[in-house]
């Protein structure tokens, strides 16, 4: 952000949008955290919360595109103020789709391990993205925070490795199935987790971009030439 | 600062080319090597805090500071090939072709008809037939002749302030100009009246090159096609209103259009 606004109203409400958003990262971070660590050991009561918690989330959501509108009709932003808007309300709609996926893998978590089926070291099965994804999204929030264009690029890249990570997952588990018909049950919650972590890592990335879009006011959405001139240059 | 120039896009016809524009007022500068195009058909917006000198900037344009003495323009302002600072340039002809309009609006105490027919009369013979006609299509230009049709014989003065500016713009029109000055066109009109001029400018710039000098962002924003940021002076930035207004090139556009100044 730069200086200070003639208005200190202005400031006010702008920090106070991202205070709240900064927020919403927060608890979407740690439902995604508190959602693998069920999938690990099984804690249901904990898989409950997350998923009960996931409402708040929804409200914040509200709540923030509500205050984006008022700002933007009381104050007509304009450069780096309106792209910080614009931004906020997409970044927004990243996070309440991340807590989805983290309330999602909870409600597997819940039910793979009520069912006693966690055969195949299930969890070591996602290790590997779910750490990848961890730290892109804690990356990603942090970008956001502290508006910093460079993190956020290597961000991108970060994701094709967890895209990468998913594909190599789905191959793993399809030969489990193969050899053992008795796994495909658990190996198909397995792979909903995978794909839960994977569309996590996708939204994180999301807002690596429009971090992007913020800082330096290109939308490098959809235009893979260009995040990788970006790495190049 | 440096003087930077706009990155358009394809090439447009220059109406009136600026290079290295300075401008006294006796000892005070109040305009520092401005260069900038200004593009034929399109609307021109200059902003930048009071005494930035974007009126300055406008009203060199027409060589309106010769009415006063003891300010004096350097540099060029070429237009259809000739720079119009230099001596022997007829200035009469130089403002009928680039016709202003000033912040208040300033209809002379005369009936409609004859705010519009007056300039026109400087210019031209016309007969009383196409007088009539002249009359009409510049009201109509300015979007004025509806409510004005009943009573041209009336005071240009018993119209309401919108109405008033329309006027002032028509009579500018009526000496068929390439180019028209507005220097804070709306500052002294209520929303709806402002919306109309707005509304004017977007189909004034059909067939005129127009130039605009406003205190209002949203109103360069919505009405111009470049967009120049002045200060102390100088041209800040320059260039196409979208690409200004949505990621300037310069961190004090930037302050400026966003509230951050001062």
């Amino acid at each position: 952000m730069t200086g200070e606004h003639s208005s200190k109203q202005y400031d006010q409400e702008l920090d106070g949008i991202r205070s709240k958003v900064l927020l919403m990262g927060g608890m979407v971070e740690s439902h995604f955290e508190e959602a693998l660590n069920c999938f690990r050991v099984g804690d249901a009561e904990k898989a409950d919360r997350v998923m009960a918690e996931d409402h708040a989330v929804n409200q914040l959501e509200v709540s923030l595109d509500d205050a984006c509108s008022h700002l933007i009709v009381r104050r007509q932003p304009a450069a780096n103020d309106l792209r910080t808007v614009m931004a906020t309300i997409k970044v927004i709609t990243d996070l309440e789709r991340i807590g989805d996926e983290a309330t999602k893998i909870a409600r597997t978590s819940k039910s793979l391990h009520a069912r006693g089926m966690t055969g195949f070291h299930h969890y070591d099965m996602v290790r590997r993205i779910a750490d990848a994804t961890s730290t892109l999204l804690h990356d990603a929030l942090d970008a956001f925070a502290r508006l910093d264009g460079k993190q956020a690029l290597q961000l991108i890249a970060a994701d094709e490795l967890v895209d990468l990570e998913f594909r190599s997952i789905l191959r793993n588990l399809i030969t489990f199935m193969m050899e053992d018909p008795r796994t495909i049950s658990s190996a198909l919650d397995t792979l909903w987790v995978a794909k839960a972590i994977e569309r996590i890592g996708d939204h994180a990335k999301n807002i690596a971009e429009y971090v992007i879009y913020v800082v330096e006011g290109k939308d490098i959405r959809h235009s893979k030439p260009t995040a990788q001139e970006h790495r190049e240059g | 600062m440096p003087n930077p120039k706009a990155s358009t896009g394809a090439p447009r016809v220059k109406t009136l080319e600026i290079a290295g524009l300075n401008f006294f007022y006796g000892k005070a500068q109040s305009l520092k090597n401005v260069s900038l195009d200004i593009h034929e058909k399109q609307v021109t917006a200059f902003i930048g805090p009071s005494g930035c000198g974007k009126s300055t900037l406008l009203r060199t344009l027409n060589r309106m500071y010769d009415l006063y003495p003891g300010q004096r323009a350097e540099g060029s302002i070429v237009y259809r090939g000739r720079n119009i600072l230099e001596p022997g340039v007829d200035v009469n002809m130089l403002r009928a072709k680039i016709g202003m309009v000033f912040q208040k609006p300033t209809p002379f105490p005369m009936s409609i008809y004859d705010n519009i027919a007056f300039g026109v009369r400087l210019y031209e013979n016309l007969s009383k037939g196409e007088m009539d006609e002249r009359v009409e299509w510049a009201l109509k230009k300015a979007a004025l002749w509806e409510e004005a049709k009943d009573k041209l014989a009336k005071s240009g003065l018993s119209l309401s302030g919108g109405q008033q500016q329309r006027l002032c713009i028509a009579r500018g029109m009526a000496v068929k100009p390439d180019v028209l000055l507005l220097d804070e066109p709306t500052s002294a009109l209520d929303p709806i009246s402002t919306a109309k001029i707005e509304e004017l400018i977007s189909e004034l710039k059909q067939d005129y090159t127009i130039t605009i000098v406003t205190h209002n962002m949203q109103q360069a924003a919505r009405c111009s096609d470049y967009t120049a940021y002045m200060y102390l002076g100088e041209l800040v930035e320059f260039g196409e209103t979208d690409q200004l207004f949505m990621n300037p090139a310069r961190r004090e556009t930037q302050d400026y259009i966003t509230g951050r100044f001062g």
